[in-house]
Formats: C-alpha cells, structure tokens, sequence
C-alpha cells in the first residue's frame, strides 16, 4: 500500500469491475440446459425468465438507487394488460407488440417518477402500495376493457417474425422469453457498470451528499424508474404473450412483495441475485407446491429469515464472498 | 459599485430562527476573491447554520445571499454548486460503499452532465478518470483510491470531503471543520493543503484551533450568538478584549 498507485492501474481496475467473468458465461450457458434436459420444465423456465425480468426491473432502483417499492405489479400488469389488449383487438405480432407494452409502462413510470421522488422512507412504500393498489382496483372496474376479475379473453399470439409458431411444449416461448431477459440484462448490465449506475450507487449510498456535489439526483431517479417501470412492462407482455392470459393477478399486491422477497434471497444490487433469488424461489414453491401448499409457505418463510439473518447480502453475495475468500 | 467586483460570495442581513431560537441574526458577510477567511465561535454560535444558508441547505428567514453578483437565495443547493459555491461537512458526509475514485469522478461527472449517460461505460469516460485521479493525488489519497471509503482512516475521509467539494471545481469553498476529529499534528497537514489551493478559490473555513486559524487565515469573522461580534485581521482579533471574553476566554479544543 506504499506503493503508488498509477492511474492507468486505477483506470485497469474500474475496467475490471465490469468485466464479464467465467461464472456469468457459464450461467447463461447453462440457462440453455432446459432446451436439452428438461423439456417438460420449458413453460417453468419461461416463467422464471420472465420473472427474472421483472426481478432485475426492480433490482435497478431498490438494489442500485435504493428506492424501496410494494407496487412494481403495477408496471408489469400494465405492460401484460397492454401486451393483450392490443392482441384481443386483432394485433397479435409479438415483438411489436411488446415493445409498445414496455414503451407504455416506461412512459406510465415516468409520469409516476414525479410523486415517487417527492417523498422518502414509509412515505414512499405506501406511495408505490397506494398505486399498485389504485391500478388492480382500476384494472377491476375497467370490465370492458380489461375483463375485470374473469381476467382477458381471446388473446392470440402470431408467430414471432412470422415464422416461428408458439407451440404447445413452449420451446419457442423459452427461447423468446430468454432471449429477451438476455437482451435487457445486457442493457442493463451497462447501464449499471456506466457513469449512472455509479449515480444511482451515490443515492443509494448518500442521498444528503448529492446535491452538494452538484448532482441532479431527482432526474437521475426519474430516468432509471422509468428504465425500471418499461422493464416491468416488457416482462408483464412477455407473461401475456407466452401464456395467452392476462389476469388481475398480474396487477397484485403478492406479485409486488414476491419480486421483492426474490430480489432479497438472490441479493439486491447484482443483477445476478435477482436471478438466483428468482430461480431458487419458483423452482422451490414449484416442488413443495406440488406436495403441499402449506409446505411451501413454511418454507420460503423460513428461508427468508435464514438469508436476512445469516447472509445481509443475499445467497450470491455470500457465494461472491466465499470465491473472493478463497483467491 | 466598483469594489463589488472583488466580491465573490455576499450575504446580506441574513436571518434563520429554528422556532425561538434565532440562530442567525443579521448577518451580514463578504467573501473576496481569493480569500483565505476563518469563522469562528464557541459551539452552537451558528456557524454550521450559516453555511448551510449559504449553500441552499436551508432556507433563510430573511435575506439575500449573491454569488459573483448573482442573486442565488432562492437556488436549490446542486444548483449553487453548479454556479461554483462547494463546501464539506463538519459530519463525514460520504459514499460508504464507493471507493475515493468512484465516489470524486462521479463529483466530476455531475460537474461535466456526463453522469447520466448509462449507455457509456464508466472505465469509457478516461478525462474525468484523470481529473480524479489528479484530485486524490493533491490530497494524498492516491494510494487509497480504490478502497472502499468506509475502511479508510478518519483522517483521510476528512480529505475525502475536500476532495469531493473540489472536484465540482469551485470558485467559493466553504469548509465546516475539515479538520474536525483529527489529531493535531494532522490537522497541520491538512490546512497546508487547504492553503495551498489554487489562489482563484476563495475559502472560508471553521476551525475551532487558534493556531490554525491565527496561521492559516488572513481574516476572521467572530460569530457569537448568532451574529457577527467583530470581523477583522488575525491581529486585530487576537487582541480584542470581546473576543477574549466570549471566545478564548471560555477555553476551546
Ligand atoms: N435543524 C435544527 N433545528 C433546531 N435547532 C437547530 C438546528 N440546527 C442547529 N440548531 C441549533 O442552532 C444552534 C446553532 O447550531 P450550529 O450547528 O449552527 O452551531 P455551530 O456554531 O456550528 O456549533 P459547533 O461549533 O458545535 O459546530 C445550536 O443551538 C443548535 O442546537
Ligand atoms: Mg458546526
């Protein structure tokens, strides 16, 4: 440490954090194997994948910028709802379709930004309950539009690029839903390894500081939750894409608070955690599910209390400390 | 108005109350180009409150506050610091999580509007790495610029602060106790940094150590009860029996 460090050293090493490792390589491998090995799961994978989506949405303010939320299902109903309407009323191409699903929830996101970076601490988890809340009533009373709690009816999906049929096994429903969660945790990844993401760590870290280093930090929130809100979206359009339903479900407290409960297990702010939290929670309530509800309920409670009590930085960030220990 | 020229930082008739408590009265304040000025006082005379005035922290009852001739009492602080008036925290105010590097090139972003740009990778944007660089290197923390800040010496998170309020690239300084909780023959060094900032900054910094500020300070501006005793020369303070009476008098540090 006596040493000098030069700053082309110091430059070398912020390169470094962002460099893709032979773990991150090996996973996205491995997220093929079900293609191989279990093709019974594909429709499981899918809906992990699409969850992992919305997990990593959420990851990117509470994680990095450090905005506690219990209404994200607000943003992924919007983009499913979206996502089916447009289908029902007779457009059913897929990759535009959602694309438009992830713009709409991105733009709802942004106008919500406004409320959301007025208030702080309890203030800000009943403002993002409230709207979660507001929406599914919302969603509820637009029967019409929406099929209120029969949910929505006669969704049809094309074929993606007019070619490639979903089929009943979801092969091709895997491949969409990966290759999308791919698609955005590259952008996502840049966006946290670039100069905003290390914004978005300094509000996390010290919000009183920013302001005196001259950082506009409001705006800086306001970008990254609707970045945030059109990833929620674009997973909620994935959901009714794939699964041809739409329900209120998709607009629930529970879907808000399981994200979250996820994004905890995995560890927040690694993109990562929220996969593995993602994975390790739908892979488990789809076993113990299975053999008993109540089991699964016991289970995750349990859990949950094991990781926040014994590992503060979520499984990955204990597996991350384990590896950093043994080099 | 000629002299007003000189003038970097005014504040005029200046007011705060926190309920009963008036905690600036009147106060009236001007800062030169270049200037090297102390505030002092005994604890709770309102010098804190004062800069946080000063620097949009908070809002003033009353008053007027011109940064080179600009009225900036209704501007919000990140504004402030964008027109060139920076300041540290008597209270470690810094990113725990980040290390030295992170935490002054992000200053250094903000400074330049290149921090939202999330397309960019943050190893892309090498002139602000270098800034960075080159600000740790003038405090001495050029070793310790990829640690993380929570694990680094008290001392040398006190210049962290500076380095941060620096890396804005301010034309006003304002420093509340940079030297707060470091052992004597370390706050020495670090007002020698201090001093040998670039001459076009003007400082004004709290410090409760006579020495230091008898050695550092070309003037003195006494804050006692909120208001302004006297302000004038080192020497001029050092022999006034007022000063004596409510300051020195009372015995600090
Ligand atoms: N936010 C606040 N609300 C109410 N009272 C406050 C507040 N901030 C400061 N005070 C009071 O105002 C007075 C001046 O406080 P201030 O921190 O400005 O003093 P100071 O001169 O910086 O003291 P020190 O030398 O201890 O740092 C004190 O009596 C303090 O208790
Ligand atoms: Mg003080």
């Amino acid at each position: 440490m006596t040493d000098s460090i030069a700053p082309i050293e110091s430059r070398d090493w912020l390169r470094r954090r962002s460099r893709w490792s032979p773990f991150e390589i090996l996973f996205w491998l491995a997220a093929l194997l079900p293609f191989i090995l279990f093709p019974t799961y594909l429709p499981l994978a899918s809906q992990i994948a699409i969850a992992a989506l919305f997990a990593i949405s959420v990851d990117l303010i509470l994680g990095y910028a450090g905005i506690v939320t219990l209404g994200h299902a607000m943003f992924f109903g919007l983009g499913a709802y979206f996502a089916g309407i447009i289908s029902v009323r007779g457009w059913g191409e897929p990759v535009s379709g959602l694309l438009m699903a992830g713009l709409f929830a991105g733009i709802i996101g942004y106008i919500v930004s406004f409320l959301i970076t007025r208030v702080q601490h309890l203030a800000l988890l009943m403002v993002t309950l409230g709207l979660g809340l507001l929406t599914y009533e919302l969603a509820n009373a637009l029967h019409d539009l929406t099929g209120g709690t029969d949910g929505l009816r006669g969704i049809r999906t094309w074929p993606i690029f007019g070619q490639f049929k979903f089929d009943l096994w979801g092969y091709t429903g895997y491949a969409y839903t990966l290759a999308l969660l791919f698609l955005c945790f590259l952008l996502s990844r840049r966006l946290v390894n670039s100069s905003f993401g290390l914004a978005l760590r300094g509000i996390r870290e010290n919000v009183k500081r920013m302001p005196a280093i001259g950082a506009d930090h409001k705006g800086h929130l306001r970008l990254v939750y609707a970045i945030s809100a059109a990833i929620a979206g674009l997973a909620g359009g994935l959901m009714a894409q794939t699964t041809n339903t739409v329900a209120l479900d998709s607009l629930s407290f529970e879907r808000s608070a399981d994200v979250v409960v996820m994004l905890i297990l995995g560890g927040t702010g690694r993109l990562y955690g929220a996969i593995l939290g993602t994975i390790i929670f739908l892979v488990a309530r789809d076993q113990l599910a299975g053999i008993n509800p109540q089991y699964w309920y016991f289970g995750i409670g349990l859990l949950l209390m094991v990781v926040v009590l014994f590992m503060p930085t979520g499984i990955l960030g204990f597996l991350a400390r384990i590896v950093d220990r043994r080099k | 108005m000629m002299a007003d020229e000189d003038i970097v930082l005014r504040a005029e008739a200046l007011r705060k109350n926190f309920g009963k408590l008036e905690v600036t009265r009147d106060v009236a304040i001007s800062l030169p180009r270049g200037a090297r000025h102390a505030l002092i006082g005994p604890n709770g005379a309102g010098k804190t409150t004062l800069i946080n005035l000063l620097t949009g922290q908070l809002k003033p009852d009353a008053g007027r506050i011109e940064l080179e001739g600009g009225d900036i009492t209704g501007l919000a602080p990140a504004h402030r610091v964008r027109r060139g008036l920076s300041r540290t925290f008597q209270i470690n105010t810094l990113f725990p999580d980040l290390t030295p590097i992170e935490a002054v090139a992000l200053a250094v972003m903000e400074r330049e509007r290149t921090a939202g740009q999330f397309w960019k990778r943050l190893a892309a944007h090498g002139d602000a790495i270098e800034e960075s660089f080159t600000i740790l290197g003038q405090l001495g923390l050029a070793d310790v610029a990829t640690r993380t800040t929570r694990t680094l010496p008290y001392g040398q998170q006190r210049l962290l602060e500076i380095a941060l309020a620096l890396a804005t690239r301010p034309r006003v300084l304002l420093l509340d106790e940079p030297a707060a909780g470091v052992p004597k023959d370390e706050s020495a060094a670090l007002f020698s940094v201090i001093a040998g900032l670039p001459s076009d900054i003007s400082v004004l910094f709290i410090e409760h150590d006579m020495d230091i500020v008898f050695k550092f300070a070309s003037r003195i501006i006494v804050l006692v009860g909120g208001g302004v005793l006297l302000e004038a020369d080192p020497e001029t303070v050092r022999s006034d029996p007022r000063v004596r009476e409510v300051y020195l008098g009372h015995g600090h540090g």
